[in-house]
């Protein structure tokens, strides 16, 4: 392993609000990767950590071993230090039946101009277990990165898959964000997606939950905010295909300046016992809350940032 | 101490939509004091605060407005709050995602825990439960206002407009606000106390009567109390009530 390398990828992670005290612990399965090398990887009892380099990037599977009680988060890295190249990590998940696990990953592009990182993952969650993704990006302040994260996730029945994914510090870029979601009988998914775009930042944020076994549930969620010439198009997708299912699309999207913001809430129900909601919500500022702010001091653009920011904490 | 203006309304009009809102306001109040400003609902009051503070949609089509000294009635919000001048909403705004704790450090100078502890102790929270929960709608309209005063009070204004600051508070806590506002009064603050309750004249030192868009009465809260009990509470319309020569000063 290049120290060097290492350490450049820990302070790009600790910039982008990860912790490098957990990369470092013999205690906490861990997976470090810079552009396409393995810089470190860490496993603990029950958690099988294998990567693999590729020629522009990594493929990397992660087993949690059936009834596994993952008491400290594992810690994932992913960055591209340089300020071009491509990275293209292939990612499995197999949680196994009645595990918990849950992982908190940072991708971070410190330096980009032109970066590409694609992500192809597949996630298998087995019965009755239970996986929490954290996901927090850092795209650096060029706007120059372009991010493809596409997901399949499969919850077994009585499992639980929670993806929470934010990018709200610095320029987003471009991102075209695409995961769904096939939840069997009892089981439960719930994808938050929250991003924040400024200049010429294009966000593309596509949700799909199929519920598809009886009393499954679900919620596609969405907080977009976008300002100066920056696009969002957001669309949830959540379909009741079984009996007693519930399913909830919630989107928020703040626009400000000439920044242009799309929501398209899609419900689709296919049994007659299923029941969807949508809400779709897209506007400025509120005034009341923004004066308020001034009168506190803040000017105009302070106070927006503050009031987006508490909208995507 | 010398009695010296910090706020001057001077003609101060105001039109919205075509109907005239405030018609030649004028007002002087003095540093240190507590100004009640008097009148029933629809009477203009929160206009002219929100004029004073220079709210989008509430520019004056007359007048001007003097603080310490200068003329800020083209300045945005911003640079009045920079001045010291701040107004806590009757109906405070919500914040989503935004604490207690940061909600009330927002224009503060001292941001200390000990501070934090202090201004929601003044108003009868109990810092403990409060600080780290949101601003948001799970706080009671009561308790919200409650933190909007809080907040004011950790500013340290030089002058707090307070747009009815017992409206939501139920009257046993209306001891509370008195004492809040004769806190801000006596640590430095002045204060223009909006009110359509005139149990609350008491605090202040001077009061001024608004009916109508217009002032009609300017003098001391007893008298002005005593006029509103006899002649506003009775009138059925908002128009400007006549002038009735009991001793009381017209501006």
């Amino acid at each position: 392993m290049a120290t060097s390398d290492f350490e450049a990828i820990l302070k790009a992670y600790e910039r982008s609000g990860g912790n490098p005290h957990f990369l470092k612990s013999p205690k906490v399965a861990s997976l470090v990767i810079s552009g396409n090398q393995v810089l470190g990887a860490n496993q603990v009892p029950g958690v099988q950590i294998l990567p693999e380099a590729l020629e522009h990037g990594v493929r990397v599977r992660v087993i949690v071993e059936p009834g596994v009680q993952l008491g400290v988060p594992a810690h994932l890295c992913f960055g591209v230090i340089p300020a071009e190249g491509l990275q293209e990590i292939q990612a499995e998940f197999e949680i196994g039946e009645g595990a918990h696990a849950e992982f908190i990953a940072h991708c971070t592009f410190p330096n980009a101009i032109n970066v590409r990182h694609v992500m192809q993952g597949l996630v298998h969650v087995g019965r009755n277990a239970h996986m929490k993704y954290s996901e927090t990006h850092y795209h650096g302040d060029e706007g120059g990165v372009q991010v493809i994260p596409k997901a399949r996730i499969t919850v077994e029945q009585g499992g639980h898959y929670i993806s929470e994914f934010a990018l709200t510090t610095g320029r987003v870029g471009k991102l075209d964000w695409d995961y769904q979601v096939d939840v069997a009988a009892g089981g439960v998914a719930e994808l938050v997606t929250k991003a924040y775009g400024r200049d010429d930042d294009v966000i593309s944020v596509k949700e799909t939950i199929r519920l598809n076994g009886e009393g499954a549930r679900g919620l596609a969620k969405a907080r977009i905010a976008v300002r100066d010439r920056a696009t969002s198009e957001v669309m949830g997708i959540t379909e009741g295909n079984a009996p007693l299912t519930r399913g909830h699309v919630d989107c928020i999207e703040i626009v400000r300046d000439e920044a242009v913001a799309h929501a398209t809430p899609v419900v689709r129900v296919t049994d007659s016992r299923a029941y969807v909601t949508h809400e779709a919500a897209i506007g400025t500022v509120d005034k009341k809350g923004l004066e308020t702010l001034m009168a506190r001091g803040l000017d105009e653009d302070e106070a927006v940032d503050v009031i987006i920011r508490g909208m995507l904490q | 101490m010398e009695e010296k203006p910090i706020l001057q309304v001077e003609n101060l009009c105001l039109e919205r939509e075509g109907r005239s809102i405030l018609r030649n306001v004028n007002l002087t109040v003095t540093t240190g004091q507590v100004f009640g400003l008097l009148g029933r609902n629809g009477s203009g009051k929160s206009s002219l605060a929100y004029t004073l503070m220079g709210c989008a949609g509430y520019t004056p089509s007359g007048g001007r407005i003097v603080f310490d000294g200068q003329d800020i009635t083209r300045l945005s919000i911003t640079d009045r709050a920079r001045r010291g001048l701040t107004l806590a909403w009757q109906d405070p705004a919500r914040f989503e995602g935004m604490k207690v704790r940061d909600y009330l450090s927002l224009g503060a100078k001292d941001t200390s825990e000990a501070r934090l502890h202090e201004v929601l102790e003044a108003v009868a929270l109990t810092p403990s439960a409060y600080l780290e929960r949101m601003v948001n709608d799970a706080l009671s309209g009561g308790e919200r206002k409650r933190i909007e005063l809080a907040a004011v009070y950790a500013m340290s204004p030089r002058l707090a407009i307070l747009d009815e600051p017992d409206s939501g508070i139920d009257v046993l806590s209306l001891d509370d606000m008195i004492r809040l506002i004769r806190r801000l009064a006596d640590e430095g603050t002045t204060v223009l106390l909006i009110t359509h309750r005139d149990e609350m004249l008491p605090v202040a030192d001077v009061a001024a009567l608004m009916c109508a868009g217009e002032i009609v009465r300017v003098g001391d809260p007893a008298a002005v109390r005593r006029h509103y009990a006899q002649r506003c509470r009775p009138c059925a319309v908002a128009e400007p009530v006549e002038e009735v020569d009991d001793g009381y000063e017209r501006l």
